[in-house]
């Protein structure tokens, strides 16, 4: 098999999975009891404005909420007909929002991006963190370096990630008179794209990336170094020693391509914990993204709003899995395009 | 042994000529299983000190009432945001056993806090096995004795005190209680599914191995968080809190098994091939018990690292929930609940030791960490 027809039956592959995840969430934000229109009906007869009731009535037929699940899914996907015709999630229709009485598309827009740029930089600053601590503890074990590496890491793991965020906000506001809260300052909310901008958003970057980042991090540098002292213990290792080779040309030449599989490999796991992270940190920090809109959609049963973010997400960790898979084909000869045949 | 007189040293046993004098060699060869682990484990003391203090912390559970000077919903007005009280032992240069000092708020109107005087005129020594607040001994048993408190007139917030005016030492306590047992039980759900779903794949193969495969990689390619977000929204917000903790256990459990699954459907796949299955199956054994029998207690102790490695995840994940407030809900104290008050950056700067049940988080999430690690290391004792 092709690397491009690998590519295009793991692009298949994400696709149904997306299918699956899809019916799950759909499943999931319509576990609590009632909805938030029927709660909303309810509350509107006991306090008697028919008017409204008329509206809300209106609503639950229009997004079709009077029917069965099963139909109100497959209008939901956009599989079926729904009331206004095939207008679903396949169909770029996201659905509205009750609580805010909007459309889904308009609430989350910029969100969106925002939330891809931190878990982006998240990622970025996982890599470049992990990497030269790990290959350093490996490459001086069982000396300071390993040991502060190793306990600098287990506190990352240890420390819940809100905590983190608060006390680096305040110690960075404090010190280094970092910025508090959101994503940029308030001024360029809503703004086109510029310079400035630019420059406040990578500002209020840094402690949510470092914070959100840590764990992986701390996790990914255990890994490589691991892997990099199962390496280093190898015969190569020491014919390339004993031959008189540079150890830093040596270490980068040789093992560490060895170890460097599993951090690629890794991202599909990785991934997932990072975007639970920014979630979390988003609403400790007041972030932009789609963490704190979530959050409020569970609370209240807005559940297309809920729907959407969750499907936002799942298609987030498959596209990254997904990449992180076709990397390591690129990466290493060895893997075989047809996956793991049992 | 008696020495003679020329200076030789002599056993006095009598001597059996039928003595095999290879048993002590022997004894070693035929050390059981658990004794080799556990020589092995003892050398690696962060994660012995780990276990020593975990069973510790879970054996004080049932007495935290008896060690907790306040019961946690009790209030003292007169001592909003109090900060921590050293317990003093000499006044004035000269011994008088564990003592505080008592304090009075006075209300700084410029700033809207309290502040404390400190009376330092009044030792006001601590009194040991005294009444208080009553409560249930490990659930059971009525009683109003606490190991230590203050006396009147005087209090004792080793920790310091919250919102309300709570003992923050005696609500650590108190919620360690919930805190440790979430883990336990999500540990547990994730047991069950996990062996059950990674042996049956593992074992039968084919069709049911790959559904099982597809559904495993689709639950790991979620991320947690939103989806025990969503789930704990599901939960009614009229249960009561020991319905909640119990459902919001079971929802940390429902999402762990994944990786706890594949682990064990690679072993049966290895294993399955070995003769003595094959003698088993021979012999008309049927396949639930060759699993249970012949397969799980092979690697039964691999699977016990690796729930010691889960657990932290879990209590992470109870603290998480109740944080965000879709987990626990006062009046159920756990750590998350209590931090739930330390959410803003203003009690941070103003009020710090509200944030202190981060420190038993952070310690008890670095010991299993440990204790983990070492008993990975120490499971395969034939290993060098």
């Amino acid at each position: 098999m092709s690397l491009l027809k690998y590519a295009a039956y793991r692009f298949m592959t994400m696709l149904l999975t997306l299918g699956v995840v899809s019916v799950l969430v759909f499943f999931i934000i319509n576990l609590p009891p009632g909805d938030y229109l029927s709660n909303q009906i309810a509350e509107l007869r006991a306090t008697g404005q028919s008017a409204a009731v008329e509206k809300a009535e209106f609503l639950r037929a229009e997004y079709a909420l009077d029917r069965p699940l099963w139909a109100q899914y497959l209008i939901w996907a956009g599989a079926i007909p729904g009331p206004n015709g095939f207008s679903g999630l396949l169909q770029g229709d996201f659905g509205w929002s009750f609580e805010f009485d909007q459309p889904v598309a308009d609430i989350v827009g910029d969100a969106l991006w925002l939330t891809v740029l931190v878990n982006l930089a998240a990622v970025l600053f996982v890599y470049m963190v992990a990497l030269p601590l790990g290959v350093l503890a490996a490459a001086r074990s069982k000396t300071w370096v390993d040991y502060t590496a190793a306990f600098v890491g287990y506190l990352g793991l240890a420390t819940p990630n809100f905590l983190l965020a608060l006390i680096l906000f305040y110690y960075g506001q404090k010190y280094l008179g970092l910025p508090i809260g959101g994503l940029m300052d308030p001024q360029f909310e809503g703004e086109p794209m510029s310079w400035d901008k630019v420059k406040s958003i990578l500002i209020h970057l840094i402690v949510p990336t470092f914070v959100i980042g840590t764990s992986g991090a701390a996790a990914m540098m255990q890994r490589l170094r691991a892997n990099l002292l199962d390496e280093l213990g190898k015969p190569y290792v020491e014919t390339a020693r004993a031959k008189g080779m540079a150890p830093a040309r040596m270490l980068s030449k040789y093992p560490l391509r060895m170890a460097f599989n599993p951090f690629v490999a890794d991202i599909g796991n990785l991934l997932p914990s990072m975007i639970s992270g920014s979630v979390l940190v988003s609403v400790v920090l007041g972030l932009q993204t789609i963490g704190p809109a979530l959050l409020a959609a569970l609370k209240s049963q807005d559940q297309f709003l809920a729907g959407f973010i969750l499907m936002f997400v799942a298609l987030l960790t498959l596209i990254g899995t997904m990449i992180s898979d076709l990397l390591l084909v690129l990466l290493d000869p060895r893997i075989r395009y047809g996956g793991r045949k049992a | 042994m008696t020495q003679l007189p020329d200076g030789r040293y002599v056993d006095d046993a009598p001597y059996d000529p039928d003595e095999n004098i290879n048993r002590i060699e022997r004894a070693e060869f035929d050390a059981p299983n658990w004794l080799l682990i556990w020589r092995k484990f003892k050398q690696h003391k962060l994660g012995l000190w780990s276990g020593i203090f975990l069973l510790f912390s879970y054996l004080m559970l049932p007495f935290a009432g008896f060690i907790a000077p306040y019961t946690p919903s009790e209030r003292n007005a007169d001592h909003l945001y109090a900060p921590p009280q050293m317990v003093q032992w000499f006044h004035e240069g000269s011994l008088v056993g564990p003592f505080v000092y008592p304090r009075t708020a006075v209300a700084d109107l410029e700033n809207f806090q309290w502040t404390y005087e400190t009376d330092t005129s009044r030792p006001m020594p601590l009194q040991f096995f005294c009444e208080g607040d009553g409560y249930r001994l490990a659930g059971l048993i009525k009683t109003d004795r606490h190991l230590f408190c203050a006396s009147e007139g005087s209090t004792v917030f080793l920790l310091g005190s919250d919102r309300l005016g709570r003992d923050v030492f005696s609500r650590i306590l108190y919620g360690a209680q919930l805190s440790l047992t979430v883990g336990l039980i999500g540990i547990t759900v994730s047991f069950i599914l996990g062996i059950g779903f990674g042996s049956i794949a593992g074992y039968f193969g084919g069709r049911i191995d790959w559904f099982i495969q597809r559904k495993i990689e689709i639950l790991r390619s979620l991320p947690e968080l939103p989806l025990w977000l969503a789930l704990s929204a599901a939960v009614p917000s009229s249960w009561g809190p020991v319905a909640v903790f119990f459902i919001i256990s079971v929802i940390l459990g429902i999402l762990d098994w994944p990786g706890l699954a594949r682990a064990v459907r690679a072993k049966f796949l290895s294993l399955r091939e070995e003769e003595y299955v094959r003698a088993a199956e021979m012999m008309g054994a049927s396949s639930s018990r060759v699993i249970r029998r012949h397969l799980l207690p092979n690697f039964v102790s691999h699977l016990i690292a690796s729930a010691t490695l889960s657990i932290p995840a879990m209590i992470l994940g109870e603290t998480a929930l109740s944080f965000l407030g879709l987990g626990l809900r006062a009046p159920a104290v756990s750590w998350g609940v209590m931090l739930n008050d330390a959410q803003n950056l203003a009690s941070i700067e103003i009020y710090p030791w509200t944030a202190i049940p981060m420190l038993p988080i952070i310690i008890v999430v670095l010991a299993f960490n440990f204790l983990g690690d070492g008993l990975r290391d120490s499971l395969d004792p034939y290993e060098q």
